[in-house]
């Protein structure tokens, strides 16, 4: 069943940056992007791999171990070595914190 | 052009295949695998993981019949015929071709002993390897490594987990001569004694008897159940050698990795070439990254393209729950400068004389320095001259000096 999640507030992530939020046994990475948020699965699907420590650049989340790219909007992977697509999670704001959906 | 072959199919054969296919090319490609399984990846051989080895796949290797990619698995090339341009394969058949990728790799240097072999000595280069060596490596089995480089470092981690008592001997001073800096040896070397790794620097071997059993100068004899020789890699350049093409640590390529032969290119581990960064300075990387990229550059260099293969060097080991990365080449380096990342974590960036980065080492737990290497990494792309008070203030975003 889906449920809203409170992972952070909206000032915990700075522009064009991610963090990591963990929930009930499941990784997530969150961005922002000039004041829009993004949610995602946290774990890279090449190898399961944290993806909060890897460096975003517009609307590209990059694997910090491999280089595998994923557009965060969409989840779409961008090329070798990543074939597989991140799964997203839609997002909300309710006075300055971030929730997101998941289930 | 009509028909390619590629030899060889780890990372960088299998990414030239299906470049060609990315790009459109629609003629033929046979793909020579010389190793009976299906292409692999190597990183995971030595590399700790928690659900022990296997076989994984490259990426790609299982999408090559639906690229109508013929692969010849099992089977060797043996020459190369540049007049009739045509590869002599093991069954005695023979491939002809346009355009030749030879991306064949490396081997491991062996350890001779009086100039001989030495009985029961495993090198760790294979899956076939591999299989071997963790057979052997269990609870209270004795092993011993001579090569303090990451190949022997990786595995005395594995050999670790299992509770094998594990013997590294390095005749050079330190750990990780040769890639990396001695702060980081340093850090490196310690995590492994407190997991109870013992360490020999500076060892010099004086005898090493049928069963393996190693002397050392100090009168110190070191029985084991197996010893692993881990000291670097040598490029495959036998065919190319007899095919007469120019040899220079590895075949020598132009910067679009064409050989002194223009219907012959090679990429990867197996190839020398001039890096632009650095000079023109002709380089050998053995890394997992830059075989996939030479091959997908070699692959469109031979389509045509005429862009130098210029991508930073860089790689990446783990070490029990610590992440080392490195990007650039660090040997023209006058000056280092350290950021502290807290935890024990911290990078060093490497300047020429004149404030060019040139290269930025990192360790740190997990892949806690990974986002601030990236960003070194197109700093030294961008040949930038970045301040050295801002790379060591921790407390500015890195990725700040990229619109700098």
């Amino acid at each position: 069943m889906a449920e809203w999640i409170r992972a952070c507030a909206t000032d915990d992530i700075e522009d064009e940056d991610v963090i990591r939020f963990d929930h009930a046994g499941q990784t997530f990475a969150l961005y922002r992007k000039d004041d829009q948020f993004y949610a995602t699965a946290g774990l890279c699907t090449h190898e399961k791999v944290h993806l909060a420590d890897g460096l975003v650049m517009d609307y590209v989340i990059e694997c910090p171990k491999h280089n595998g790219r994923f557009d965060y909007r969409t989840g779409a992977a961008k090329g070798a070595p990543v074939c597989i697509n991140l799964k997203t999670y839609p997002v909300k704001i309710d006075g300055g914190d971030l929730y997101i959906e998941i289930g | 052009m009509d028909r390619v072959v590629i030899i060889g199919a780890g990372e960088c054969g299998i990414r030239a295949a299906l470049t060609f296919r990315e790009e459109g090319f629609t003629g033929t490609i046979d793909l020579i695998h010389g190793e009976p399984h299906t292409p692999y990846e190597r990183p995971p051989l030595s590399k700790p993981c928690a659900d022990g080895l296997s076989l994984k796949p490259i990426m790609g290797a299982l999408d090559l019949g639906p690229n109508k990619i013929t692969l010849h698995q099992d089977l060797a090339a043996t020459a190369i015929d540049r007049t009739a341009q045509q590869v002599l394969i093991s069954n005695s058949e023979s491939l002809a071709y346009d355009r030749l990728l030879i991306a064949i790799g490396a081997k491991s240097r062996p350890f001779l002993w009086n100039d001989r072999h030495v009985p029961n000595l495993a090198y760790l280069r294979t899956y076939d390897d591999a299989v071997r060596i963790f057979e052997r490596v269990t609870k209270g089995s004795r092993l011993t490594i001579i090569g303090g480089g990451f190949i022997g470092l990786e595995l005395a981690v594995q050999a670790r987990s299992k509770e094998t008592h594990v013997t590294l001997i390095e005749a050079a001073p330190r750990l990780l001569g040769r890639a990396v800096p001695a702060e980081i040896a340093t850090v490196i070397e310690a995590r492994h004694r407190a997991e109870g790794v013992e360490v020999i620097c500076g060892a010099n071997i004086v005898d090493v008897d049928s069963k393996g059993s190693i002397t050392l100068q100090d009168g110190r004899t070191i029985a084991s159940d197996l010893v692993v020789a881990g000291i670097g890699s040598v490029p495959v350049t036998d065919i190319a050698a007899a095919a007469d093409l120019v040899i220079d640590n590895g075949i020598a390529v132009d910067g679009q990795l064409r050989t002194s032969d223009p219907l012959i290119f090679a990429a990867g581990d197996c190839c020398s070439f001039p890096h632009p960064l650095y000079d023109g300075k002709r380089i050998r990387i053995e890394s997992w990254r830059a075989a996939q990229e030479q091959g997908a550059h070699a692959a469109r260099a031979m389509l045509g393209a005429t862009d130098d293969y210029q991508s930073v060097p860089w790689f990446w080991s783990d070490q029990y729950e610590l992440g080392l990365q490195i990007a650039g080449l660090s040997g023209e380096a006058s000056q280092t400068v350290r950021r502290d990342l807290g935890d024990g974590c911290f990078i060093l960036f490497h300047l020429s004389d004149n404030g060019r980065l040139l290269a930025a080492s990192g360790i740190g737990l997990g892949n806690s320095v990974a986002r601030d290497i990236r960003v070194a990494e197109m700093l030294i792309a961008k040949r930038s001259l970045p301040d050295p008070a801002a790379l060591g203030d921790p407390a500015l975003k890195l990725k700040s000096l990229l619109t700098a």
